[in-house]
This record gives structure tokens, sequence and C-alpha cells, in this order.
């Protein structure tokens, strides 16, 4: 028959502090977090969540959802909907490329359930809201009954769905510091319909100094067993002189580094093919944000 | 293990209380209870068909815990065409339209296209192709839903029919 129960059996659980939560975690095992659900309900329905004896339904814990901004930047809840996000002026006027990346995933009726936390804790190598926050120089506020942690958010991942998470612990927010000076962004994305999973995403952050590049950071999504952050590449732009050849050297450099992998969205041809032309047009289109010639 | 889950809700403007399993989803919760025009399509988040309102938001209720929805407020198509002037009224255009072929679709559809209008959404062709994104139609096309939400949409923007 064409329909899909959940076979799992679980206790679900509804904390309605952050303190609590915790404490659940702490004293329980296996315990899986229920935030929008998007991501776990399909998974259950799948049968690819491997052991789970309570569901922690978190949707009850309203700091969790807040977003709360200050000089040096802003600190959003893990459990803020992608909507809220995306619709957040401030938001938009300060990290564009944080708001274009949550516009281009899925439609909105998952977008209205969907939280910012669910992206990063799913750890899916083509989540699309992670790469803005990587090279924003964003950072993971990670909770446990023993204390809180900070962590680089391009620290967080190790693999496909595996993070730096310890069972015991929960994302709690995201902080991204306000980027300085003349910046400008720049998030794209490769993928068959507007709300497909991406083939290719990309994210580049860039401060201009004058006629040249200052501070940059660049990020793929697609392209490696976990959202890369291309800090060397990136690193060696500082201090260069923006021409339209050095964006297609980048891209070229770029392309050349990756070692993708053909799964059933596309093939490693194309990726490597298609991050040249990607990269030197994100490159060309943040700068132009930032106000170069 | 796996207890029964209590959860009260209001849905389509009446109380209720349903008792359901932890690993139900709204839809199927819904279904269980005798509303059902919420359809059973895809159940993982691909098709839309069972798109609800949820405290005023489009959400697929495949996706959504029913146990998670305890003191939240439900709309179906059918209950907002009977309470609210605005959907009937999209209903209406669906059918003037032609945006019902074999009307699998369409519950979906016409709650996406109401949550649009609610929010303010302008009649804008390209905007309201991205609020259906999420609801799959293999029949009209598409051109046929957009006609029906962007005449309800130009409605109200010339004062004939208040949001």
């Amino acid at each position: 028959m064409n329909t899909k129960h959940i076979m799992k059996e679980y206790d679900y659980l509804k904390p309605s502090g952050l303190d609590e939560a915790l404490q659940i975690l702490s004293e329980k095992e296996k315990v899986k977090i229920y935030a929008g659900g998007t991501d776990l309900i399909v998974k259950l329905k799948m049968e690819t969540v491997p052991d789970m004896d309570y569901m922690m339904d978190i949707n009850g814990i309203e700091e969790l959802k807040q977003v709360e901004y200050t000089d040096e930047g802003v600190r959003i809840g893990a459990n803020r909907k992608l909507w809220d996000i995306e619709t957040d002026q401030r938001m938009t006027s300060l990290f564009p490329a944080l708001t274009d990346a949550v516009k281009a995933m899925a439609a909105i009726s998952v977008r209205n359930l969907a939280s910012i936390g669910g992206n990063f804790c799913n750890a899916s190598p083509v989540a699309d809201a992670v790469g803005p926050v990587m090279c924003y120089g964003g950072t993971l506020e990670i909770a446990s009954a023993r204390g809180v942690r900070k962590v680089p958010a391009k620290d967080f991942f190790l693999a496909p769905g595996v993070t730096v998470l310890e069972k015991d612990e929960m994302l709690t927010g995201i902080f991204i510091p306000t980027p300085k000076g003349d910046v400008g962004h720049a998030f794209t994305k490769m993928a068959r319909t507007k709300s497909d999973i991406a083939k290719l995403s990309l994210c580049v952050a860039l401060a201009r100094d004058g006629g040249r590049i200052g501070h940059i950071a660049m990020s793929m999504g697609a392209v490696a067993a976990r959202p890369l952050f291309l800090e060397e590449i990136s690193a060696g732009l500082a201090g260069k002189e923006m021409s339209e050849s050095l964006a297609m050297e980048t891209g070229e450099a770029v392309s050349g580094f990756l070692q993708p992998i053909d799964d059933n969205r596309t093939t490693a041809v194309y990726r490597k093919d298609v991050t040249k032309t990607m990269v030197a047009d994100a490159l060309a289109l943040a700068w132009a944000r930032s106000g170069g010639a | 293990m796996s207890e029964k889950v209590k959860i009260r809700l209001k849905v389509n403007g009446e109380d209720v209380t349903y008792e359901v399993d932890a690993h139900m989803s709204l839809m199927r919760a819904l279904r269980e209870h005798y509303v059902w025009d919420v359809k059973c399509g895809c159940e993982v988040g691909e098709c839309g068909t069972c798109t609800v309102l949820l405290d005023g938001q489009a959400v697929k209720s495949c996706l959504t815990l029913a146990a998670a929805c305890d003191g939240h407020e439900v709309w179906t198509n059918k209950g907002l065409g009977y309470r609210d002037p605005l959907t009937a009224r999209l209903q209406e255009a669906f059918v003037e339209c032609g945006s019902v072929q074999c009307g699998f679709c369409t519950p979906g559809m016409i709650v996406a296209g109401a949550a649009y209008l609610k929010h303010g959404g302008k009649a804008d062709r390209a905007a309201i192709k991205n609020i259906i994104s999420g609801n799959l139609c293999r029949c009209t096309g598409y051109v046929k839903i957009v006609d029906a939400i962007y005449l309800v949409a130009k409605e109200i923007e010339e004062g004939r029919l208040t949001a």
C-alpha cells in the first residue's frame, strides 16, 4: 500500500524549559530532538533513523525561538523557523547571503516548520543555510547539563549526519558577527528546480579594501562529505587586486581542489566543471555588491 | 513504550480532543477523525496535498507530529471554505478558471493560496508560483491554478474583496 507509517516505537517528551531538556538529554539514552520535523519525520518514515527510544519536542521552549541583535552581531535561537529568518528585514540587510540561502530551501510550507538549527544538526553536506553562517564567521552555542561551549560553525561537521555534538548536548543558538567595512556577499545554488536540494551551492562573503580584496571567505555545499569551508584558497586571495582574470583563476583553483562524487543528483564531472563558472560569477557578484568597480 | 498522547486542538474552529500515537502525523490524526479533505499523498513532504493552516501558517501536515500540535489551531480547505469568505471565493475561482482536473492536489493548493492571500500576497505571478512550489499538480500544468490565485489577488487589490 502506498502509505508511510512510522514503524518505530518511542516515547514523546515535551520539556517546557531548556534546563529540563538538558536534564532529559543527560539522563536518558537514545533521545532524538524534534524541532521542525521536516528531516526527522521523513527519516523515520523511510526507516533511516538508527536508534531512538525518545523523541524530545523542543517547540515548548520559547528561548530557542528568539532572535537578538546587538552591536556585535545577531544571536539566532536554534529553533527559529526558516520563515521567520527570511522575512526578517534586519537579517536581510545584515546577512543577505543567509536569507538568500534560506529562501532557496524547499517550499514555504516546509520553511514554516523547519528550524535553522535543524539544518545544522541534520549535518547534510548539502545544507544550504550552513555555508553563509560559516562565511560570516558564525559560532555555534552548544549546551548540556555540564555547561555551554562555543564551536566555530566551520568546525561543527565531521561526516554526513555526524557533528561534534555529544549525546547529552544540543545546539541552542547561532551567533553571527556583524560584517564591517565595504562588504559584499553572494549565495548561489544549482538545482533541478527552485525548491530542490542543491547539486552545488556556493557562498562568498568578502570585505573590499579599495581595489583589493580585504578579507574573504568561501564555502561550498554538495562537493564533499561535509559542508566545505574553503579556508586556504580564501586566505590566498586576501590582499590581491580584484580582476576578471583573478575570478576565473579562483574558479579553476577551487574546481581543481574539489574531489566530489557521483550521486543521484548529479555527477562529479558536472560538479567540477560548473564550479569554475559558479565561483567566478559569485566572486564578481560579491565584489560588485561591495561597491567595487 | 509509546503510550497514547492526548492533545487538545482547534480544528476548523471547533475544540476537539484527540488521542494519538506518539508517532502519528497530524495528517493521519486528522484523517482518523474524519477530516478527509486533508489528502494523503506522498507522506514525505514532497507533494503538498496535505497542506493545512497551523496557527495561520501553511504547513505540510504529513511532516508535523500530531502530538506536537497540542494547544494549536488547525484549518483545512473544507473548514476554511465554510467559515472564511476569502477561501470560499478562492474555491469558486478554482472552478471558474478550470484549475481542478483530477482534484487531488486541490485542497493543498487552496490552503497554500489562501495563506498567501491572507498574508497580504499581491497579484504577482512569480510570487504565486513561488508559494505553490511545495505543491505538485500532475494535470493542469499549474497555469490555471496560478490564474485562479491571481484572479482573487486582483479582486482584493481592487477592493472587491477583503483579505
